[in-house]
């Protein structure tokens, strides 16, 4: 594998040894000197179109924590804001000699057409494109759930996951969907019907539009970002109405079985589609999802761009 | 006096061989293979005769993107496809919407002289869709305009389509509808379905372009004027016509080549070389738009030739702008979708890609019987031939074919139009 461009680009097998992988390469956060040679002389770029600090920083330690040289290429401030084109600027990364381009773009399928243009030669990894896909965020989500609900080994067989919310706009849930389910998962998708994608019904995965009757048969929960703007084109009437009927609060947490977990991949509405009083509870792994996120994407680079060195080997 | 050209071994419409003689312009003689004597001999054994092909639906970009194409650019590629007329779409920089500027494109076609080029006049404004354009000018200016579209933009207003219906009877016009509800397809970039979903493009939905159909039609009913609907892409439309031309409403519909071949599946490239509008549909509304193109529904094809500079589909897809190229191809296609597989013999072909355009835009030189008297607009087919599609061959001065790298049948080896040769051999002539 060259690119990392969709989470239905991944068998199980491949999945799971980049969760293995992950595990392993987390072992490197616990060390004084958090570092591994194994990228040392590789050049990634950050190529951000859309503000996405969260997602950048992760990738830039990840990078660096592989000792690969990390260049931040955010499209404000840059040329991009002077109207130069994707193809302009892969051919600048390429001619500086970029070993990976990590994009996110507001354009669905811009990471494919990076990888297939022929204007890069170099590994692209989808760091996010438009409502279409979001793998690594799957991956740090598949790696969390097997973590606290698979003792953090094999696969997810039978873990019933339910993603609620904004399916139509959502990136990570169709990334979720893919990859869960190809690790065995069952997906339950809970959302207003406005808010679900033409054809949902082949995809693989359960649909519901009663979050009530799906929660006691969740062992992950993860909600949604759901943008209040959604309503003034009629996805749903109010923000109070829709976080009545699928946003996830304490009443609704509690119908959850008692080793159920919530995720949610940020940034959160508090009292959107989730309580504040759910987001700061136990139940609650997003800052965990978020240090995952970090050993993930090492894994990705790690494997994608061939490190060299045993990941065991704690000289660095 | 000109002279007189002898189509020699020819079989029009595919049947039996004949000496078909040109002079002054018109076909001056139809007589067996071989009996036909004159100045000059065209050997055409073993052609297929058509009548020059006629092109309701053509982008020549000019004036204002002649970096994309230009009239005669355009015009060198309608030739060499089989084309002895188009009418150039309004959406220009100026839009065509005034006499001044349907009177330049009409005078550039003449001045390439290739096909003859009938400008289509704005419906609206600037394509605004708020008020109408000065349609009574166009259509007495020199450029005699009948056809009517605000293309690329649908005439969504119903009150104003209802108008722009009517007022035109009074010059025997016609409005060519681009069928396409604006708020179901706001931002829309593929076809929607389960595809656009997996994608995460925003869905064009079919009933985007039904329901403008379905409105049109039952406008152009009630105020009793013709109504033509361009570019033709779903099966629930192609039902609407029939449903329509049963009940006696006088509306015609075209198809593009690239709706009777390619399917949405080529979207999971993201490549915006298949970025079109309408877009690609599935491959159950592809069989019905054979199947309406057959019987009729669908009166004719039309190219909807887009051609797009190289930085308007060498970006990625949401960026990109919608359209393909189509002239040089178009024939190829309905022979190899149309003809190869019997939905459509010679004379069909002939109909739907000729006659019928011709009498919808009142192009009444064109579309006419291979018959003595009638004008020389002749088409010699090579229908055994086949070639791969290469882009950069191509006479437009843009790139975009979707068929790029495929192998189509049926060659185009020699043009007459009104007596005089444009293509020979399958080279542009002057």
């Amino acid at each position: 594998m060259r690119h990392l461009l969709s989470a239905g680009d991944l068998d199980a097998a491949t999945a799971c040894l980049i969760l293995d992988t992950a595990a392993e390469l987390a072992t490197v956060t616990d060390r004084s000197v958090k570092k591994l040679p194994t990228l040392r002389g590789r050049t990634v770029v950050n190529l951000f179109y859309e503000d996405s600090t969260r997602t950048r920083i992760s990738f830039e330690m990840a990078a660096k924590r592989l000792s690969a040289d990390v260049i931040n290429f955010a499209a404000k401030g840059s040329s991009v804001s002077k109207g130069e084109s994707l193809k302009d600027t892969a051919l600048t990364l390429e001619a500086m000699g970029a070993d990976a381009v990590i994009i996110r773009h507001g354009s669905s399928g811009a990471p494919h057409r990076l990888a297939n243009a022929g204007w890069i030669g170099g590994t692209v990894i989808n760091a996010g494109d438009g409502t279409h896909e979001h793998p690594t965020q799957a991956l740090l989500d598949a790696y969390t759930l097997r973590r606290h609900l698979r003792g953090g080994r094999g696969d997810l067989d039978g873990l019933r996951v339910t993603i609620v919310g904004d399916v139509l706009h959502s990136r990570v849930a169709r990334s979720n969907v893919l990859l869960l389910s190809t690790l065995g998962a069952d997906v339950t998708l809970v959302a207003p019907p406005t808010l679900l994608p033409t054809g949902v019904g082949t995809w693989p995965c359960r649909v519901s539009y009663d979050i009530d009757e799906v929660l006691p048969h969740s062992d992950a929960i993860m909600m949604l970002r759901v943008q209040a703007e959604r309503m003034q084109a009629a996805f749903f009437p109010s923000a109070r109405e829709y976080s009545r009927a699928y946003g996830l609060d304490r009443a609704r947490m509690a119908a959850l079985p008692d080793d159920a977990i919530v995720l949610h991949p940020g940034p959160m509405n508090r009292g959107m589609e989730i309580s504040a009083e759910v987001a700061d509870s136990d139940r609650a792994v997003m800052v965990e999802q978020v240090a995952n996120g970090v050993s993930v994407r090492m894994a990705v680079l790690y494997l994608l761009l061939g490190g060299s060195g045993d990941l065991t080997d704690g000289a660095a | 006096m000109s002279e007189t050209i002898v189509l020699r071994g020819v079989h029009p419409y595919g049947e039996a061989a004949a000496d078909i003689v040109v002079r002054d312009g018109v076909i001056s003689e139809v007589t067996g293979a071989g009996a036909g004597g004159g100045d000059r001999v065209i050997d055409g054994t073993g052609l297929i005769a058509l009548p020059g092909l006629v092109d309701l639906h053509t982008h020549l970009r000019e004036p204002g993107r002649e970096d994309a194409e230009t009239v005669d650019t355009g015009s060198q590629a309608a030739a060499l496809g089989g084309f002895t007329a188009v009418f150039a779409m309004a959406n220009t920089f100026p839009v065509a919407d005034t006499a001044g500027v349907v009177e330049q494109v009409w005078r550039l076609g003449q001045e390439s002289g290739l096909v003859d080029v009938f400008p289509v006049g704005a419906v609206t404004v600037g394509l605004g869709g708020s008020q109408l354009a000065e349609l009574g000018a166009m259509a007495a200016s020199a450029a005699h305009v009948r056809v009517f579209s605000d293309d690329g933009h649908c005439v969504s207003d119903a009150v104003l389509m209802r108008r722009a219906l009517e007022y035109v009877k009074a010059f025997d016009g016609v409005i060519a509808q681009h069928a396409q509800e604006p708020r179901l397809t706001e931002n829309a970039q593929m076809n929607e379905g389960a595809l656009s979903g997996v994608l995460g493009l925003t869905g064009w939905p079919a009933v985007a372009e039904e329901s403008i159909i379905a409105r049109d039609v039952l406008l152009a009913h009630h105020v009793g004027s013709r109504l033509h609907v361009c570019h033709v892409s779903t099966a629930g439309s192609v039902d609407i016509i029939r449903w329509a031309k049963a009940r006696g409403i006088d509306v015609t519909a075209e198809v593009t080549p690239h709706h009777l071949m390619l399917t949405e599946d080529l979207v999971r490239s993201y490549d915006p070389v298949y970025k079109v509008n309408p877009p690609l549909r599935t491959a159950d509304d592809v069989a019905a738009l054979w199947d309406g193109l057959a019987d009729g529904t669908i009166d004719i094809v039309a190219t909807d030739h887009a051609p797009h500079a190289l930085e308007d589909k060498d970006c990625e897809w949401g960026a990109a702008s919608f359209g393909m190229l189509g002239l040089q191809t178009a024939l190829s296609v309905v022979v190899e979708t149309m003809h190869r597989t019997g939905r459509l013999d010679w004379r069909g072909v002939a109909d739907r890609m000729s006659v019928r355009p011709a009498r919808i835009g009142r192009a009444l030189q064109h579309g006419r019987d291979l018959a003595v008297g009638e004008p020389a607009n002749v088409a010699l087919v090579d229908a055994d031939a086949t070639w791969i599609v290469e882009p950069a061959l191509l006479a437009s001065k843009s790139h975009n074919s979707p068929y790029a790298g495929l192998e189509l049948p049926a060659r185009v080896e020699h043009v007459l139009k009104a007596g005089v040769p444009t293509v020979a051999n399958g080279m542009v002539v002057r």
